[in-house]
């Protein structure tokens, strides 16, 4: 597998265009995907509604020091794409004016945004619960960055970080050379000032993606093999293990495309659709906005450019009431979050069925 | 013999002329896959090992993305495949008593 060390923007590849995606997973010439609409009809949960807006997800912008081959953001070093400090001022705004109590914070790579230890200050004086999808190995890839783990401690911060395996091999071979190597290191940094110990406050969850075209185990199995090799080859210690399923989009779509999986991948995604799964998709409960204020129903979504069907478009214009009375905008990628236990941002959402 | 991977996706129509004995093995099968004893990770290697043993190609495909998905290395693959190897290599090996038993019975 060789590695994907620039954005399929900058390679000018056609996948790096929301519409080329879209009419790839809709085309069902090429699969016998049934239409997720059609798959959530027979479910009784068309047309999908939020139930609560709880979390604010933001992306703070697409620049990152990694460039995985994976990646649904496109993300790399040569992004640029950057939240400016007006619509981070936005966000602070509808967490004062919302039910919001949690802060979900992503990129790329958000602690290399130039405000980005600004906004979390801010949010914390709000007393909002705030989380950072931290790849771990921006800890280790600039001195400037080597505090971070004194910094996240001291405001409490909820640490959500990547790691596909505990085999350094099929971790690299996803997220690049020396990524495992790298996120060991920053993993000791934060079980040093606190994180992820038994009973701690300073909460380190580790999210694992499968290294391939498969979809994820079960979640409780694995996170035993993580916490019992983690801890005898290194001495790390975590709070919880999420299995995320890998999303067919951007680079996992253009990963999936090449290999020669795209068609076996969506017909598992499809076969595997779990009812009680889709009912408890993250979208139900959070609003995700992007580096330029427009919202989305989830970060995927922002990815495909398919915004929020809402008066409320951008997060200046952020109203809960107008929000909450939404459909959520749905394609054939959401069979990547109703799979088997299910996925999304946090995780598997129900007791494995086949357990 | 001639395979067809896709036959794989089959394999759920095999009632189509006999559905109650059918019935009968996917309960069967699902019983012992289901973690007990041993977990689904152990009984996946098992099976894997065994599909090469029984050269099944249906079987080393959907044990090779059954093992990968519950989170085994390729080592742990590898080495259950070994694990088969030596099995078989060794049984013919072993079968080298009987032929020694004959040779001590019948030379002087």
């Amino acid at each position: 597998m060789s590695q994907a060390t620039t954005s399929l923007l900058r390679r000018g590849h056609d996948l790096a265009r929301p519409a080329v995606q879209l009419r790839i997973l809709n085309d069902d010439t090429e699969t016998s995907v049934p239409s997720f609409t059609s798959q959530i009809s027979s479910a009784g949960l068309h047309p999908l509604r939020p139930l609560t807006i709880a979390t604010l997800q933001v992306n703070l912008g697409k620049q990152c020091n990694q460039a995985c081959k994976h990646c649904h953001v496109d993300a790399g070093p040569d992004r640029t794409e950057m939240m400016s400090q007006e619509v981070m001022q936005h966000c602070l705004d509808a967490v004062d004016v919302s039910g919001i109590t949690t802060v979900d914070i992503t990129g790329g790579a958000p602690e290399m945004h130039p405000h980005f230890r600004w906004f979390v200050d801010e949010l914390r004086r709000r007393n909002v619960t705030v989380m950072v999808r931290c790849n771990l190995t921006i800890i280790v890839a600039n001195p400037k960055y080597a505090d971070l783990p004194e910094y996240y401690a001291h405001h409490r911060v909820h640490v959500v970080s990547s790691l596909p395996h505990y085999d350094a091999s099929l971790t690299d071979r996803q997220r690049g050379r020396g990524v495992y190597e790298d996120s060991i290191t920053a993993l000791k940094m934060l079980n040093a000032v606190g994180y992820g110990q038994n009973e701690s406050e300073l909460l380190l969850d580790l999210v694992y993606n499968p290294p391939g075209a498969l979809l994820p185990g079960p979640q409780q199995a694995l996170e035993q093999d993580f916490r019992r090799i983690l801890r005898d080859r290194h001495g790390i210690e975590f709070t919880s293990l999420h299995c995320i399923t890998n999303m067919p989009i951007s680079r996992f779509l253009d990963y999936l495309r090449e290999s020669g999986n795209y068609v076996d991948y969506m017909e598992k995604l499809v076969a595997a659709f779990n009812p009680a799964a889709a009912a408890s998709v993250m979208c139900r409960s959070l609003v995700s906005v992007g580096w330029d204020g427009v919202l989305y129903d989830c970060d995927f979504n922002q990815m495909l450019e398919l915004p929020v069907r809402s008066s409320s478009r951008t997060i200046a214009q952020f109203s809960h009431e107008q929000l909450l009375k939404r459909t959520i905008v749905v394609g054939n990628h959401c069979y990547g979050c109703t799979a088997g236990s299910g996925s999304s941002c946090g995780g598997q959402l129900v007791v494995d069925p086949s357990a | 013999m001639y395979y067809d991977s896709k036959d794989l996706k089959k394999f759920g129509d095999i009632g189509r002329f006999q559905p109650e004995l059918a019935e009968k093995f996917f309960e069967w099968y699902g019983a012992v896959f289901a973690e007990g004893a041993l977990t689904q990770r152990e009984k996946a290697l098992i099976a894997l090992a065994v599909a090469h043993a029984v050269q099944c190609p249906y079987c080393i495909d959907a044990y090779t993305s059954e093992t990968m998905k519950l989170g085994c290395t390729e080592a742990m693959m590898m080495e259950a495949v070994h694990v088969s190897a030596a099995i078989r290599g060794g049984s013919s090996l072993v079968h080298g008593v009987q032929m020694m038993n004959k040779v001590d019975k019948e030379m002087m």
